[in-house]
């Protein structure tokens, strides 16, 4: 099986100091990878150098293109690799509104990506746009609102339909339950635990929250300070840890 | 006159602004940065027009200048006087005999031809700027085609007013690439942006010049299930009963009391002198007296 | 169907000074299809050690645990994780699932997550609930919210929900009526039949008694205990 996403040796300085450095790992289809760390760890800087926000200053991002297979996501074309970011890639945000159109209509949200690879019947885009507000659990008389008049949670789970509507293979989120109450927080993990089931998705998740990642993510990778120092099975990673960090991140955890 | 030089930008900037023009007569639709100079006027009045009229305007040109499709508005006047006055061209009020008109939110009525040359005012020269409000990325999404957010804009308007409301500045694709705002035109004229004559557009404060070339391809956004459709008032003209040009809607008394009248004045007086009477005019020579 | 050779693990508390704790130290077992063995010792000797070994839950230090063709101890995350998903299931005496999850959902999901469409999973599940029962009116309800013993038989559920061809089983009988106990034991009896092999971990020694084929002492692998 070819992997969605191969990492050879990522690195990303800023001046003298490391964002992160030395990062591989492979992601395959239907794999959610969680990356867990303090922050300024280097966890979301590898993010955004993964999903072609920040340009990596050495190694290799490869994503199993649909057309042409593997091909290297940093060395590719601005167009291509925001074609990508449109159509095959997603990414979730911490802070809906740094995902999300709050001056447009929650319908316009969601069938942005539609037009963007040229939906052009309004009464399909529409359709669309209700059936994926009501697979996020919001209420079609909700569709001509825009997310100004949502709640927390409910922007959060608007994001997440405008950014998998267009079928998309992998998805990056960025700490997507934090600042969320925790009552929310099960809501939303449920519905993206239930998506990425039903659509086979790959996803990357940054979070500092391990409870999230138990129940997200397959594999785990912590990061200290720019390094992996851990990787594995999620539940592995978390009941025998073996870097001494990672046994501190582990035991600091508050028991409810 | 001796104090200024002709049209009274000096020689250079006026090189300048000919550049910018040409290179948007090259790229059609493509918005030109160009060093918009200070005009004896504010902005807003039409600067960009002013710039771009001054800047292709010889002594033998016939000038003309409509706002909203009149001719004989202040700020039609006061441009009209402006150019007579530096550049010592002549000026006319009828379509048919200027070689370069100025305008503000109207196209003329009658068909250009190709020598003739029609500068708009545009206020806003960003088709996708209220909904994106970075320059470096609506640039990006020009240069990409990354057309998307248009049609958001269009899905918005017919999700809350259940047709699209857009009624000016309605955004059209030239030649099949560029997406540009054609300037406060009513979407009734967004036809006529294919015509024979050469269309430049200048907007002073945002300093972008654009243009479309003679027999361009000029396609008004829409969907599949939501075609465009150029809409004026359900009405004939009340002065010199066209029914097919954009009328002014005009409230005439406290009763509501109300008449539709061309708003392209040189098209209705024609239309008048010619002996067209609309059902609340007069035979035109009567009017004159 | 599981073959564990000469298997070793310790824990280092770098925390506490570096401490190394030897758990296990050379420790073989093999485990036949239809076969239940239970792991006996007494408290702290390793019998859940070795059992979160088998399902990949704690790293193997050296030896080779063969679960059918995977050799957990190195295999690849992805290798263990279809492993859990398709060849070896794991009833914990802890149910640990989403809030918010409906119960039915709970259970149905080792089917859902095979590939089973969703109304035969789900109707799959009901038998199962009410076979342990699990009072219909709680089957919309998460899980979290249920006693532990409700708890437990909804864990049991889950862990027999889809056949897998080994299983583990942490205490599955201890906070069982004794209506419910015989239920459970008489599923481990079925699994058994079409081939499941089993190690178990039972308290409940008259359960172990009836169940188990054999018994599998972890002391004498329990770096320490060993006399």
């Amino acid at each position: 099986m070819t992997p969605l996403l191969q990492v050879e040796n990522i690195a990303k300085f800023y001046g003298p100091r490391i964002g992160c450095t030395d990062v591989s790992f492979d992601l395959y289809p239907g794999e959610v990878m969680g990356i867990v760390g303090e922050s300024g760890s280097g966890k979301s800087t590898l993010l955004n150098c993964l999903a072609g926000h920040l340009t990596p200053d050495r190694g290799v991002v490869r994503f199993d293109t649909r057309s042409e297979g593997l091909r290297d996501t940093i060395t590719m074309s601005e167009p291509e690799r925001r074609m990508l970011g449109r159509t095959d890639w997603a990414f979730v945000h911490q802070h809906a509104r740094d995902g999300l159109r709050m001056n447009v209509s929650a319908g316009g949200n969601v069938g942005e990506r539609l037009m963007a690879v040229n939906a052009r019947h309004y009464g399909e885009i529409r359709a669309e746009a209700i059936d994926w507000l009501g697979r996020v659990e919001i209420t079609e008389d909700r569709i001509d609102d825009r997310p100004t008049a949502f709640s927390g949670g409910m922007q959060q789970r608007l994001q997440i339909a405008r950014n998998l509507v267009t079928g998309p293979r992998l998805v990056f989120m960025d700490e997507p339950t934090g600042g969320l109450d925790v009552s929310v927080q099960a809501r939303l993990l449920d519905l993206l635990r239930g998506l990425v089931r039903e659509m086979n998705l790959s996803a990357i998740i940054v979070t500092h929250d391990l409870a999230v990642v138990r129940l997200l993510a397959d594999r785990l990778m912590v990061m200290k300070d720019g390094h992996v120092i851990e990787t594995g099975l999620t539940d592995q990673v978390l009941d025998d840890p073996q870097h001494a960090y990672t046994q501190l991140l582990v035991s600091s955890v508050l028991q409810v | 006159m001796s104090d200024y030089n002709f049209a009274y930008l000096d020689e250079q900037t006026k090189r300048m602004i000919r550049r910018a023009i040409l290179k948007g007569l090259a790229i059609p639709g493509y918005q030109v940065p160009f060093a918009s100079r200070e005009m004896p006027m504010p902005y807003g009045w039409g600067t960009g027009g002013v710039q771009v009229s001054a800047a292709v305007l010889t002594p033998d040109d016939t000038f003309k200048v409509i706002d909203q499709g009149a001719d004989d508005t202040t700020n039609a006047v006061s441009i009209r006087r402006f150019f007579q006055k530096t550049a010592g061209v002549a000026v006319t009020e009828a379509t048919s005999q200027a070689s370069v008109i100025q305008t503000r939110h109207r196209i003329p009525e009658e068909d250009l031809r190709a020598d003739q040359i029609l500068v708009y005012q545009v206020p806003i020269p960003e088709p996708l700027r209220f909904l994106e409000p970075s320059e470096v990325e609506t640039r990006k999404m020009h240069a990409l085609e990354e057309y998307g957010l248009m049609h958001v804009k269009l899905y918005e308007d017919i999700s809350q007013h259940g047709d699209i409301a857009t009624a000016y500045a309605y955004p059209v694709k030239v030649e099949g690439r560029y997406v540009m705002d054609p300037s406060p035109i009513p979407k009734f004229d967004n036809p006529k942006l294919e015509m024979a004559g050469i269309q430049l557009f200048g907007a002073g404060r945002e300093q972008r010049i654009y243009a479309i070339p003679p027999y361009t391809q000029v396609v008004s956004l829409d969907f599949d299930d939501y075609p465009f459709q150029p809409t004026k008032a359900d009405h004939a003209c009340d002065l010199c009963g066209a029914q097919d040009s954009y009328l002014d809607e005009l409230i005439v008394d406290d009763e509501g009391g109300r008449m539709f009248m061309c708003s392209d004045t040189d098209y209705c007086a024609t239309r008048r002198k010619q002996g067209h009477v609309g059902a609340q005019g007069v035979p035109y020579a009567e009017d004159a007296a | 169907m599981i073959s564990i050779e000469n298997v070793s693990k310790s824990f280092v508390l770098h925390n506490q000074g570096a401490a190394e704790i030897p758990v296990m130290r050379g420790a073989s077992l093999n485990v036949a299809a239809s076969e239940c063995v239970a792991l006996v010792g007494a408290s702290g000797a390793g019998k859940s050690t070795l059992m979160r070994m088998i399902y990949g839950n704690y790293l193997t230090a050296s030896g080779r645990i063969m679960v059918g063709e995977v050799d957990v101890a190195i295999a690849a995350p992805r290798d263990i994780i279809r492993l859990r998903r398709e060849t070896l299931g794991y009833v914990s005496q802890f149910l640990r699932v989403v809030p918010r999850v409906s119960t039915l959902d709970v259970v149905a999901e080792p089917l859902l997550a095979t590939g089973t469409k969703r109304d035969v999973a789900l109707h799959q599940a009901e038998i199962l609930l009410t076979r342990l029962n699990i009072p219909e009116r709680l089957w919309q309800l998460s899980p979290t919210t249920f006693s532990g013993g409700e708890q437990q038989r909804v864990n049991i559920a889950r862990g027999f929900a889809f056949p897998y061809p080994a299983l583990l089983l942490d205490e599955p009988t201890a906070s069982l009526d004794p209506t419910n106990r015989a239920t459970v034991l008489s599923m481990i009896g079925e699994a058994k039949a079409r081939g499941t092999a089993i190690i178990g971990i039972f308290h409940d020694h008259a359960a172990r008694d009836e169940i188990c084929d054999r018994q599998f002492d972890v002391t004498r692998f329990t770096p320490g205990l060993a006399a």
